[in-house]
Parts: C-alpha cells; structure tokens; sequence
C-alpha cells in the first residue's frame, strides 16, 4: 500500500499566457485510489493527461517507478485510460473493443526468448471474457457499441482499459454523462473493480460526494495549484482553508479570533474547541459543518439569530439564520418558521479553526443562499476540457 | 390543407416533367430507328453498336475513365488528409481554412478553367526555360498531366466537405484511446480513425468522380491539343450535324452518373438513421 509509484515533481504547465499548473508537487502510492477533485478549470483533468501522457508539462518532472518518463510516449506506458465520453470504436463490437489493447501489443515468445510474438487468439478470448464479466457485461462481446447504453458503455470503456493489465488507470470524470441513481451505483462497483484488479486509480471528478465515497486520498485543487492532500475523513474534518472547507459539502466560515488555546472568540463571545496552536490573538476563520449545529429555545443559545429561509430537504431541513447580518445555513431535523427567533449551541467539537488564506471572507457566507445553488449546477454542466484548452 | 391537394400536386409532378423530360427523350430516341430526333422509326440498338465502333468517341471514353478514376483516388487521400489537419487546428483557423477550401465550390467553373489554363500556361513556360528541363532533356506540354492536375484541384475541396462531419462525429478522444490502450500513430489511425471515416471517405470519392466524368469547361482549358475527353468530344460532334449515337452514349453516361448519385444518397441517409438513433440511446430523455 504504501510503495510510490508515480510523482510529479514541480510540475508547471502553461497555455498561451495562461498558468494551467502552477508547480505542482505530488506522489501516488501503489494500488491507492486517488482522486484529483476541483471546480472545473482548476487543472485536474491536465494534471491526469500528463500522467497518461497526452500532455507534457511546461517544466518539472514525471516518474512512475523512478524513472522520469516526461518523454516517453502514451502508447508505451503502463497505465490506461477510461475517457469520459467513453471513446469507443464504434466500427467495432464490444469483443472487438476490449481486445484492441491486446492484439496491438505483442508479448514475449515463450519458447523463444528475446522474440516478441502477437497474443494467441485464445488467450484473447479468454482474458477479454474475464475483463467483460469483471464490469458485469459477460455475453455481450458480439453486440454493437451503438446498442448499448450510456452506462452499459462505460463499462466496455474500464473493461477495455484494464484488459492490459495496466499498473494504472486512469479515469477522467467517467460518470459525468449518467443519471444520479446509475451513477452511485457505478460508484460502488469501480471501487470494487479496484479493490478486485487490486491497480493504483487516478480519479478526476469536481463532484465532492463521488470523491468522498470512494478515495482513499483526495487531491484537493483550484486554480492550478494544490490545496490540500488527505484522507476524505481528512479533508471533511480539517480542511486547511476557506476553500477547501467550502467545496467539500457545505460551510459556514466566520471571521474568529484564537484569544488562546483551545478558546475562540466570535461575535464577540468565547467558544470552546479543540484546536491548539494558533499565536494569541491570532485572526482566524472558523469552520463550523451546518450538521454541527443544535436549535435550541433563545434563551439557552450561545447565540440566538432570526431564521430568514426554510427549505426541506427530504431527511433534513436547509435553515438559513441571520446571526447579526451574517447568514449561516443549519441542517436540522426540527422545523422552525421564517422569522422565528432562535438560540444556536456549538459543541466544541463542532468548531474547526484555520489560518487565514487567500481565500478568507471569500466563501462560507449563505446571504445568496440559492444563487450559489444556480452557480453550481452551472458550473457542473461545464466541461473541464474546454476551460483548459 | 386539404383543398391545396390538389394543386400541389400538379405543380410537383410539372417540376418532374421540366426536370426529367429532356432526358426521357433523349433516351426514348437513344433507340430510334431513324436517325431523325423528331420522327420515331421503330427500336432498334443500331446506335449503340454504332457508339461501340467510333474508336474516337471510344479512345476519349477511355481517356476520361482513367483521368477520373486517378483524379478521384489522389483527390480523396489529399482531401482526407487535408479534413484531418483542418480538424486538428484551432478552432479559428479551422474555420478560416473551411472558408477558403469553400470557395473554389461556388466559383464559377469558366473562371477556374480559365486561371488553371493560365497558371499551367506560365508554370510551362517557367519550367521549359529553366535549366532543368535543359538538363533532362525534357520540355513539359499541357496534355494528360495538366488535365489530370486540374481535377485533382477542383474535386479535393468536395472530398474534404465530406470528410469533414464524419471528423467531427468522432468522439474527440478515440485517437488518443487508442494510443493508451498500445497503438503507434499509424496504427491508430490505420485501424481506428479511417475505418470510423471511411463512409465520409468513400462519398467523396464517388463525388469527386463524378464531378470528373460529368466536367466539361475545366477540360476544356486545361487538356492541351493532345488528348480529349469524352465531354469535350461530344462537344466537337455536336458542332457537326447531331448524329444519335450521342443519344446512345449520353443514355450511358446518364445511367452511370445516376447509379452513382442515387449509391451516395442511400449511404448518407443510412448513416443518417444509423447516428440518430445512436443519439437517441445517449440521452433517452430527448
């Protein structure tokens, strides 16, 4: 688990004058499921073409097993690739799409050492049969790709990948293009084609809930750079800055002071929490999860606010409480109507301090609670292709 | 709508008979006995076996099958590697280089006959002072090179229009997949980007043939006195009294050219259904 297997070392990559990767430094163990999250335009997908080798970078380094490989070309590196809009042959059946990568290569001769010979016909059929029956597809090599659906297609697309047994594969955004419930799905299953194949998965997605499901590490980026490294648990509970904290789910971030350890102070008041370490009197922005947040009666509250906004959710309500012209959201079981004067409490576990950022008093506001909602969709119908190109 | 049945009708089927009806005569009297074009004389296939015996008529027959057939082939492989580095470049300069290669379409054919007649006129003149044709002793002459030149210029734009759509169908990453998954360059666009244009490819050849076989003007400028066509043969026996063996040959050429039109619809409209409906399994919702 721990053995690396590929790093990018100062990784620059510019187009025109526009800085797409700006020295990113990274390592990928093997057999790990790394997913490389962002907004769109934020260098996920190049950062993935350089590792596949369709791009190469401006300046910096690409090792895979120690050896820089910034020169060598796709077709001879161990790693493949699941495209996302699928990339099928479509002259070909599905037989005929999985075995493409092995009737391209050409294996050592067994009898004669030092030759290369084609692979036998047999053992096409039956390791492009294994790979079919691995994405739950046996008995459809013979069926136009034309005939398949979006997620049925998909499928063809990992088995065809990993039908060379690559040490890597690498998937760009590859449930984009499916509906909400096939998609979940899908999640499940390539986690267990990973776990099964037992193969390092480079995963390229700007949807949160898809990185946090099935990585083991997460790569948090924006605007070409890194923003945090870690586990998903990691990365929900520590988020190292405004950003971070505010893409991966939903934020409140309000402006705090550290007056010491392990005691912050907002709106005037003193908090208890958990974090230590800041300097006395330090600035900083306090994270707190909208699930974190219990209503209780005004006079109980460590701070009361009016509820602006109400909207159901199905398990939970979206409550947004104007706490002295801040808005925070809560997510709470217990109805409350618009106007009502409520008291809030914080566990002090409920808090997470982080240092200030480029980012600060950028995001975790929820004054334009439902246009920030629009932006998203929008930008989900992005492609991140386009951006970078 | 009902009560414009019926007019609309008679004007369709008018538009067919101005449409059709030189051509149903001219096939009508291809088999006349006579060798009146305004008396029928009875059937008979006299003028056909007439056709096959005028060796002129016959060695020009000749000329314009292979003139076309080369024109049509070294037009496809230059138009279709021409579609595929437009698609490759940006998309203004793709769109600049579409324009231009749309031009010499909608230009007029006396104009391009004319300026290909005057580029080969300056270009031999350049060559035969050069020290080049000294050396070799060879002097170059408008003949069968400049003709078959002059097709390959006016059918490669038509083979890069249809090359193009089947290029930009392609899902843009199917090259590089196949690179991934092992394959060179050469491989992957001799086993995956041809076969998945090779409908657009074949069209265009079809077009660019017979817009060879059916070229007159162009022909005309550029054959030099050497050689004919079959178009421009015609043409010279029609300055003499019209015999009806151009009936016969007219009918065959007619037939050929119409074959060949009606293959290119069929395959278009079949590629058509057959990406429709795969559209239509991609988003089922539409």
């Amino acid at each position: 688990m721990s053995k690396e297997l590929i790093r990018l070392s100062d990784c620059f990559m510019k187009f025109d004058d526009d800085v797409i990767l700006d020295h990113i430094n990274l390592y990928i163990n093997d057999k790990e499921f790394l997913t490389l999250l962002g907004p769109s335009g934020c260098g996920k997908t190049t950062t993935l073409r350089i590792i596949g080798g369709f791009q190469k970078p401006t300046s910096g380094d690409v090792y895979f097993d120690g050896v820089r490989i910034n020169d060598v070309p796709p077709h001879k590196r161990k790693v493949n690739t699941v495209f996302q809009k699928y990339a099928l042959f479509t002259h070909m059946n599905i037989f005929e799409n999985v075995a493409f990568g092995l009737r391209v290569n050409k294996v050592p001769d067994p009898k004669n050492p030092g030759k290369f010979i084609k692979v036998p016909e047999s053992e096409i059929k039956q390791r492009v049969e294994e790979a079919l029956a691995l994405v739950n597809l046996a008995g459809y090599g013979k069926r136009s790709v034309n005939s398949l659906s979006g997620g049925q297609q998909q499928r063809v697309a990992i088995a065809r990948a990993i039908v060379n047994r690559p040490q890597v594969l690498l998937l760009d955004e590859p449930l984009g293009a499916l509906d909400l419930k096939l998609r979940k799905d899908m999640q499940i299953e390539l986690k267990k084609i990973q776990q099964q194949v037992g193969i390092t998965f480079i995963y390229v997605t700007h949807d949160q809930e898809e990185a946090l499901t099935m990585s083991d590490t997460i790569v948090v980026m924006n605007e070409g750079k890194i923003q945090q490294i870690g586990t998903p648990e990691d990365i929900y509970n520590e988020p190292k800055n405004a950003f971070v904290a505010d893409f991966i789910g939903e934020s409140n971030i309000i402006d705090g002071i550290m007056h010491e350890d392990y005691v912050v102070g907002m709106y005037g008041r003193k908090f208890k929490c958990l974090d230590k370490g800041f300097a006395p009197g330090e600035a900083v922005d306090v994270v707190i999860r909208p699930e974190d947040i219990d209503i209780v009666p005004e006079a109980e509250g460590q701070l009361t606010g009016t509820v602006t906004e109400v909207t159901f959710k199905g398990i939970h309500y979206d409550i947004i409480v104007d706490f002295r012209g801040f808005k925070w959201l809560i997510q709470t079981t217990d109805y409350s109507p618009v106007g009502a004067k409520i008291g809030v409490k914080i566990d002090p576990d409920g808090f997470h301090i982080m240092k200030k950022s480029q980012y600060s008093g950028t995001f975790g506001d929820y004054s334009s609670y439902s246009s920030e909602y629009d932006e998203l969709n929008e930008d989900r119908l992005e492609e991140d292709r386009d951006d970078e190109e | 709508m009902r009560k414009h049945r019926i007019p609309s009708r008679v004007f369709t089927l008018l538009v067919y008979v101005f449409l059709y009806a030189p051509i149903i005569l001219l096939i009508i009297f291809s088999f006349n006995a006579t060798k009146s074009n305004r008396v029928w004389g009875g059937f008979s296939l006299d003028w056909y076996v007439e056709l096959f015996h005028n060796t002129r008529l016959l060695g020009a027959l000749r000329t314009t099958i292979i003139l076309s057939v080369l024109a049509a082939f070294i037009a496809t492989i230059l138009g279709t590697a021409a579609a595929i580095g437009f698609y490759s470049m940006r998309r203004r300069s793709r769109s600049v280089c579409m324009s231009i290669n749309n031009i010499p379409l909608t230009n007029a054919d006396i104009i391009t006959g004319v300026s290909m007649m005057l580029l080969f006129v300056f270009a031999i003149g350049v060559f035969n002072s050069s020290f080049i044709s000294e050396a070799l002793g060879v002097r170059w002459r408008t003949g069968f090179g400049t003709l078959l030149l002059a097709h390959i210029t006016f059918n490669a734009p038509y083979v890069i229009l249809s090359v193009m759509p089947r290029l930009r169908q392609l899902d843009p990453n199917v090259y590089e997949a196949a690179q991934d998954l092992g394959a060179s360059g050469w491989y992957a666009f001799r086993k995956v980007i041809l076969p998945e244009i090779m409908p657009g490819v074949l069209n265009g050849l079809i077009i660019a043939f017979t817009m060879s076989i059916d070229d007159f003007v162009i022909s005309y400028f550029t054959k030099g006195s050497g050689v004919t066509t079959l178009a421009v043969e015609i043409y010279t026996m029609v300055k003499k009294p019209v015999t009806p063996e151009i009936n016969a040959l007219s009918t065959l050429m007619f037939i050929c050219v119409f074959a060949l039109l009606l293959t290119v619809n069929i395959r278009q409209a079949r590629q058509e259904t057959a990406s429709l409906r795969r559209k239509a399994k991609l988003n089922p919702g539409q």
